[in-house]
């Protein structure tokens, strides 16, 4: 791409991919903010107006609104801390080269190849559920009652099946991270008299920065829009206790028919998750150079 | 202090044995370098006294000190590494400061340390860099200073310099050199660079196959080598080695004679030859004789300016004196 000439051609043939990417981008995003400032509901698509401003005020004053906010944000947040923390202690565990080694790195793996509602599914039938889960087993065997899960903490539980679903995400990419770690550096810590705790905190922990920046902003991404495990198991509820602003368009959209108010949602939605890109962007981005 | 004694050091990974029992005492102040080929265990060696490796059988003791079981920090001793193994992401000071950090060393005598190593390895304006921004030389400066600032019982250098172009190795010598005679601490350096051997060395050991071959200073292994190896191993160019008739008429199964002690006439001489390649330096001129019937390739050394080109036929004369002969199991005679 030395020339003017082949700059140009470059470009040219680069054009078709960028606008259809723009394209498949834009008009949808227009086409949002468009119903967004409308009066348009499915079960009166006739009776469509102009409704200004009232779609966002609607929004706004809604009560579950701000809880959706809050609880998109602990959903995020508490996924993001079990994923990294965890996955750092299992990578670390299954970098040791150990018996079987293939076989264990299969099994920390496999959560991330069942697809959400079926892993929530798993969870809410066999393991969480007050009755015949799993942990009521357990519960009952230690003699107290059994946790009804869903309905006592359900926040929480919804944080820890996508943590399951996810920790092998975050496993991998530190995984190959430690694994690149130069062993030489490692003894040379040894030598200099650091004992493990302080090789981990100024030798693994650095060097593994740029793969713990990649796992928080690609987790963000697609934490942000969790759903499926939402409506499977607590459906939002109770109230509005584990709805989250992905899961509130929803019930806008397809329980209220009221496309005007989850456009409205949407737009909003995009905002949230501009900003905390740009926040998040600020905090970590400088680690990937 | 820093005299490090092995005795009868064995290590086994499963059923290898890479090094045999070996004994060795190294006096403290010396500079004694491991050389031998790739493969012959001298790194091995160098990580088993580091701590890095356990030994399978035998003891290490420091200072008369049994240091077999102790952990590598706990031996005293400070390690440069071929790769330099420098900390990424902490600057040079840093880098220098991070074995005192571990120490508990007070903050001013660290900056005091790190003052006079920067000051002595002339790092003082590279100090607020980090490693990636600095030359291989400088690399190895930093690696340097962050041994030197533990004031060790004993410094490890494993094959340092392989990783630097060629004049700048020449300078590093010099330098690890000198330090050696500003600190007079034990040194033990790793490398299958003879030359590099023989230029640093108080005392050279000469390793093949985890078996110590000969021990002795610099001109020792040049003068009497011990066994075959030894004589073709150590010297450069090469030690001409022949066998046959010629060698019988020394009495022996193989006789050696260095490049540098055979003479080289157009006219007369013991063995007639034909001239190969030849290499004029200026100060010296290489030889290689082909058609000699005693080996491929005879290499012959000869100071100032001899003329004489590709096909010549020569006659090739050994100094009688200079003859190194070795019996049927290459041991000498």
């Amino acid at each position: 791409m030395a020339t003017r000439q082949t700059q140009g051609l470059a470009r040219l043939m680069r054009a078709p991919a960028i606008i259809l990417l723009f394209v498949w981008m834009i008009v949808p995003l227009c086409m949002t903010l468009y119903y967004s400032f409308l009066n348009y509901n499915l079960l009166n698509p006739g009776m469509t107006s102009w409704a200004g401003w009232f779609n966002y005020q609607y929004f706004y004053t809604d009560p579950a609104f701000f809880e959706a906010i809050r609880n998109t944000l602990v959903l995020v947040l508490g996924v993001l801390l079990i994923t990294v923390v965890g996955g750092i202690a299992i990578a670390m565990l299954i970098d040791k080269p150990i018996w079987g080694q293939g076989v264990v790195r299969i099994l920390v793996i496999s959560p991330f190849f069942v697809m959400p509602p079926v892993a929530a599914l798993i969870w809410k039938n066999m393991i969480m559920h007050p009755s015949y889960g799993v942990l009521a087993d357990v519960a009952r065997f230690l003699g107290t009652s059994p946790v009804d899960w869903f309905a006592q903490y359900p926040l929480t539980s919804i944080i820890l099946i996508v943590a399951w679903q996810w920790l092998p995400f975050a496993t991998l990419i530190l995984l190959t991270s430690l694994q690149s770690l130069d062993t030489e550096q490692m003894e040379a810590a040894e030598m200099d008299g650091a004992p493990a705790y302080a090789r981990f905190l100024y030798l693994v922990l650095p060097h593994m920065a740029r793969a713990i920046t990649v796992v928080i902003l690609i987790q963000t991404i697609f934490l942000l829009g969790i759903y499926a495990e939402i409506l499977v198991t607590t459906n939002g509820g109770p109230g509005t206790a584990s709805t989250n602003l992905t899961f509130l368009i929803y019930r806008a959209a397809r329980l209220n028919f009221d496309i005007g108010g989850a456009a409205a949602g949407g737009i909003i939605a995009v905002v949230l998750a501009n900003l905390i890109a740009i926040f998040l962007m600020r905090a970590v981005g400088k680690n990937l150079d | 202090m820093g005299q490090i004694t092995l005795q009868g050091v064995t290590k086994r990974f499963g059923e290898i044995e890479v090094i045999p029992p070996l004994d060795l005492t190294i006096e403290d102040g010396e500079f004694v370098v491991f050389v031998g080929p790739s493969g012959c265990g001298k790194s091995t060696l160098l990580r088993l006294i580091a701590g890095l490796e356990d030994v399978s059988d035998g003891r290490i003791l420091i200072d008369g000190q049994d240091a077999t079981e102790a952990s590598p920090a706990k031996r005293g001793l400070a390690m440069v590494f071929q790769s330099y193994a420098l900390y990424p992401h902490m600057s040079v000071r840093k880098n220098i400061a991070f074995p005192m950090k571990m120490a508990g060393v007070p903050k001013a005598e660290q900056d005091r340390r790190i003052e006079a190593a920067a000051k002595a390895l002339n790092l003082t304006n590279y100090l607020d860099r980090r490693p990636g921004q600095l030359s291989g030389g400088q690399r190895q400066r930093v690696a340097i200073g962050r041994a030197i600032v533990r004031e060790p019982a004993a410094f490890l250098f494993d094959e340092p310099l392989s990783n630097l172009d060629a004049a700048l190795r020449v300078g590093m010598r010099l330098e690890i050199s000198e330090l050696h005679n500003r600190l007079k601490t034990t040194m033990i350096y790793v490398t299958h660079d003879q030359v590099e051997a023989m230029t640093m060395a108080d005392k050279i050991v000469v390793l093949q196959a985890g078996r110590i071959e000969q021990v002795g200073s610099p001109l020792d292994l040049y003068h009497s080598p011990r066994n075959v190896f030894v004589a073709g191993f150590i010297g450069s160019p090469r030690m001409n080695l022949f066998g046959g008739a010629a060698a019988a008429e020394y009495g022996a199964q193989t006789i050696g004679v260095r490049p540098e002690h055979i003479r080289i006439s157009a006219t007369e001489g013991k063995w007639r030859g034909r001239v190969g390649v030849s290499e004029h330096l200026g100060s010296d001129s290489f030889f290689y004789v082909e058609d000699t019937g005693l080996a491929d390739t005879i290499t012959v050394r000869s100071t100032g300016e001899v003329d004489l080109h590709h096909g010549d036929t020569v006659w090739l004369t050994p100094d009688e004196g200079k003859i190194h002969r070795f019996d049927k199991n290459g041991d000498r005679i």
